[in-house]
């Protein structure tokens, strides 16, 4: 393993921000901690770096264990939330920078920084003031800048955080195609999980200092841990619920589950697309609260007349119904999932 | 159409500009009145005789060997006191920027106290620790005061505040993470501080080493007390040369000579300060600050709390020990008698004097600043209102004794023989407390954002609405702070009011002056007692600042 955490522990005074936290990352892969603020991932990549010190366990970079040694000695790279580019040097400066402090020659520095500027998309630019960059390119030139010295692991903190929509989808694109070229292997963390989902190989959700699930994207999806993870995820329609057999016994009433389902009270999770309107004498009876147009579908949110949490469901463009209306509801076993 | 546009731009430029010229009348004639003119008045009567000027007098003292061996020692003891108190102070800057320990709000204000005590309390207190018949004389017979170090140590004692204010409040606001980006690409932790944090601070650096260099180049009461006969800076020596030997001409000569280097200083820092203006990322500093880790972190907070602890409040101990030196507050008790010789009034009525003058002066000073920088505020602010910001300065580093001497030969005869008016004395020490009103102003005006004023303007507010509902709520604590710095510095004004006082109506530094002057244990004791008092009055004028303070990122 290229880094392994073990049983990593940070306190802030007192509370646990890293609560042993333990995590491989193999040669190549690029890793993505997924999380809302506050859950500790900030920390863990400065666990990492060698910038905040551990109260609890170790960190090793190729199987050595890395307590003691300096932050500038562990060969790692990190990109800053905000880029933390120095505002006193310009483009060129900062990307030199990593290779001064390694003693590169005037020669090989020149000659990294073109090529790096040239991989990021910014060629000739090295002559430019930091302060005059717009935000994607400042992101490029932090980029560059923490390639540059050919880190054996890139660590990047929100790395799109700060960058509006569609930037955001396509760098992201980029920085996947980017990796794999030169086949960096990258630890990240951000809160967007439209990011993390492009970005990783692996994906690893946080939760308040600990690590709730960790899987291929695919894998995260597909299969929530809990209702925690398929809360953030984005998934609404989460609901306790008696598991007996194949019928989950819930506030909206009998629902159908898959054959081997975990069994007892349960978090049920119903995605929107096993959500299936019918005619209102039908099924669960329901009002139409509201309707979002989400490009390929119609999101409606729906209030059970019998009371129990919202419902949301995907439904076809011309088949919505409008606002106000009441209509009936099944439940597809296919799109739901008993959580642990 | 266009002729139209142009015509009704026209009108409200001049509009703007009579608005500019009617905020800055006040003050551009005051600084006229009370500055220029009796400096001008001083140049005059030293270098015109019969109406022609006499400009080979100023090769003539310049080539005296006296005058020489006072310009070289006032140049060297004010870099070696910078030199000095950037070495003490710098560590000191790096530990209020970046740690976070208990009682560090009290820390910062004792810090900050000796800078706006008089420099008569600080002369007087460090004769009573290095002087004769003082603490280290009694411990173990040592007497600093016949050396250059006693003026070292004071100097370093007034101006740790200034480079902990101006450095380290600049420290607190980098942002930890861009050493952190540095070591990340392989600096270790000096080198990251060297290429990152040095650079970023160096303009705040040099312009506190200048501000260093100015007080101390410009020291009267401190080397007029621990001096003695043996060290003298321009400053005592134009005293010496206007109230002792009479001699105007080579007055008047020494204050060109310090006028000219004061400038040349003031402009320096302007262009350091404007540097430091320069894109730095700045964050808030609450978050940057954190508990020292490891022995090296707490070695150096224990070593700053000693520096502090040993030199800026020991003295101040000691004064007050020493004031306490006689049975039953016997010096405080002496100070209520008259005893008809130097004094024709009781010592302590020094203090309702200084009281009455500080309040007057504050007043001044607060009205003719506020102006100033009300004036100096607005955004159509060119050129000239950017060179009256630097003149407001001047009288900041220009000798406050040729002030006071100025006063006395200029302001007295008619329209304005004020020589005997009471009004002489809050004038001159006005004129030294409008700097600090403008500069603590002007930041707090500064960072009003101008779109609340368009916003409150497009509500129908006037102008004068506008500077009375948006304007005046947020500056309100920053014109209070000013008032005070005003109020302390007046209090504490020795330079100028040690010639403009009347011998009945003596102010606390100048009486403890008076007293330090005359042989006894009686009035030995009897300074340190008032000192003491002049001491406690600064002090909690500061307190009371700091606890209004809304941050201390400003330049004092």
């Amino acid at each position: 393993m290229l880094l392994s955490l073990e049983d990593a522990t940070v306190r802030f005074g007192g509370r646990a921000v890293l609560d042993e936290v333990g995590l491989d990352v193999a040669e190549h892969e690029i890793v993505c901690v997924l999380g809302p603020s506050g859950s500790g991932k900030s920390t863990l990549l400065r666990v990492v770096a060698g910038l905040q010190p551990l109260d609890e366990g170790r960190v090793l970079l190729d199987g050595r264990d890395q307590g003691g040694v300096p932050a500038h000695k562990r060969g790692v790279g990190l990109m800053f939330q905000d880029h933390q580019l120095f505002p006193q040097r310009d483009v060129g400066a900062n990307v030199a920078f990593g290779l001064r402090m390694h003693g590169a020659t005037r020669t090989q520095q020149d000659e990294r920084v073109r090529e790096l500027l040239d991989l990021v998309g910014l060629p000739g630019a090295a002559r430019r003031a930091v302060g005059a960059l717009s935000g994607g390119e400042q992101q490029r030139v932090a980029l560059a800048r923490a390639l540059a010295p050919r880190p054996r692991l890139l660590m990047l903190d929100e790395p799109l955080g700060q960058l509006d929509r569609s930037l955001r989808e396509r760098l992201v694109v980029e920085l996947r195609e980017l990796f794999g070229r030169l086949g960096t292997t990258a630890l990240a963390v951000t809160h967007d999980q439209g990011e993390a989902f492009a970005l990783a190989d692996r994906v690893v959700v946080m939760r308040d200092g600990r690590i709730a699930q960790s899987g291929t994207p695919l894998e995260v999806w597909q299969r929530p841990a809990d209702e925690f993870v398929a809360r953030f995820l984005g998934f609404e329609n989460v609901v306790e619920g008696t598991v007996v057999g194949e019928v989950a016994d819930t506030a909206w009433g009998k629902v159908p589950v898959p054959s081997g389902a975990a069994q007892g009270v349960r978090s049920v999770l119903v995605r929107p697309a096993g959500v299936r309107l019918m005619a209102a004498d039908e099924g669960l009876g329901c009002t139409v609260a509201a309707r979002t147009f989400k490009g390929t579908h119609v999101a409606v949110h729906l209030h059970p007349r019998e009371g129990g949490p919202r419902l949301e469901a995907a439904c076809a463009l011309r088949a919505a119904p409008e606002v106000g209306d009441t209509v009936g509801v099944e439940f597809d076993p296919a799109e739901i999932l008993v959580l642990d | 159409m266009d002729l139209a546009r142009t015509e009704v731009r026209t009108r409200k430029g001049v509009k703007n500009a009579a608005a500019r010229l009617g905020l800055m009348a006040v003050p551009v004639a005051f600084f006229a009145v009370f500055f220029a003119y009796p400096v001008a008045a001083i140049v005059t009567r030293g270098l015109k005789t019969d109406g022609t000027w006499q400009l080979g007098r100023i090769t003539d003292v310049l080539t005296q060997p006296d005058i020489r061996h006072v310009l070289w020692f006032t140049t060297w003891q004010a870099l070696a006191s910078t030199a000095l108190t950037l070495l003490v102070a710098l560590p000191g800057a790096y530990v209020f920027a970046r740690f976070d320990f208990p009682g560090k709000q009290i820390l910062r204000a004792v810090v900050t106290v000796p800078f706006v005590l008089p420099t008569v309390v600080v002369g007087t207190a460090f004769l009573a620790l290095v002087g004769r018949g003082g603490l280290l004389d009694e411990l173990w017979g040592v007497r600093l005061d016949t050396t250059v170090w006693a003026i070292l140590l004071a100097h370093v004692f007034f101006n740790y505040a200034v480079v902990v204010r101006t450095v380290g409040g600049l420290w607190a606001q980098l942002d930890p993470r861009q050493e952190e980006a540095a070591r990340m690409l392989g600096a270790s932790r000096l080198r990251a501080w060297r290429t990152v944090t040095l650079p970023a601070l160096g303009p705040a650096v040099a312009a506190a080493a200048l501000m260093v260099f100015l007080f101390t180049f410009t020291s009267f009461g401190v080397v007029q007390i621990l001096g003695g006969p043996t060290f003298s800076t321009l400053e005592v020596e134009i005293y010496r040369q206007t109230s002792e030997i009479f001699d105007l001409s080579t007055a008047a000569v020494l204050t060109l000579i310090q006028f000219v280097a004061v400038g040349a200083v003031l402009a320096l820092h302007a262009w350091t300060v404007r540097r430091r203006e320069t894109a730095l990322r700045l964050v808030d500093e609450s978050v940057t600050a954190r508990r020292p880790r490891g022995a090296g972190e707490w070695g150096l907070l224990a070593g700053v709390v000693g520096s502090v602890a040993v030199l800026l409040v020991l003295p101040l101990a000691v004064l007050v020990q020493r004031s306490l030196g006689a049975a039953d507050f016997g010096y405080y008790r002496a100070l209520t008698h008259s005893d008809g010789g130097v004094f024709l009034v009781a010592p302590i009525e020094a203090v309702g004097n200084s009281l009455e003058y500080a309040l007057a002066a504050t007043a001044i000073a607060v009205v003719i600043g506020g102006l100033a920088a009300a004036a100096l505020t607005r955004r159509d602010a060119g050129r000239f209102v950017r060179g009256f910001d630097a003149l407001l300065m001047l009288p900041l580093g220009v000798s406050a004794v040729t002030v006071g001497f100025g006063f006395l030969i200029s302001l007295d005869e008619p329209p304005l023989d004020l020589r005997q008016s009471w009004i002489l004395v809050p004038l001159a020490q006005a004129l030294v407390g409008v700097p600090f009103v403008v500069r603590t102003m002007l930041p707090v005006l500064r960072a009003v954002d101008h779109r609340l004023r368009e916003a409150a303007a497009v509500l129908g507010a006037s102008p004068w609405r506008v500077w009375r509902e948006v304007d005046l709520p947020m500056v309100r604590r920053a014109l209070l702070i000013a008032a005070g710095f005003a109020f302390a510095v007046s209090l504490g004004e020795f330079g100028a009011t040690v010639f403009i006082a009347r011998p009945d109506n003596p102010t606390l530094p100048v009486a403890v002056a008076r007293l330090l002057g005359r042989a006894g244990d009686l009035n030995y004791g009897q300074a340190m007692a008032l000192s003491t008092i002049l001491m406690v009055v600064c002090a909690v004028a500061l307190l009371v600042l700091e606890r209004l303070r809304p941050d201390r990122t400003g330049e004092f």
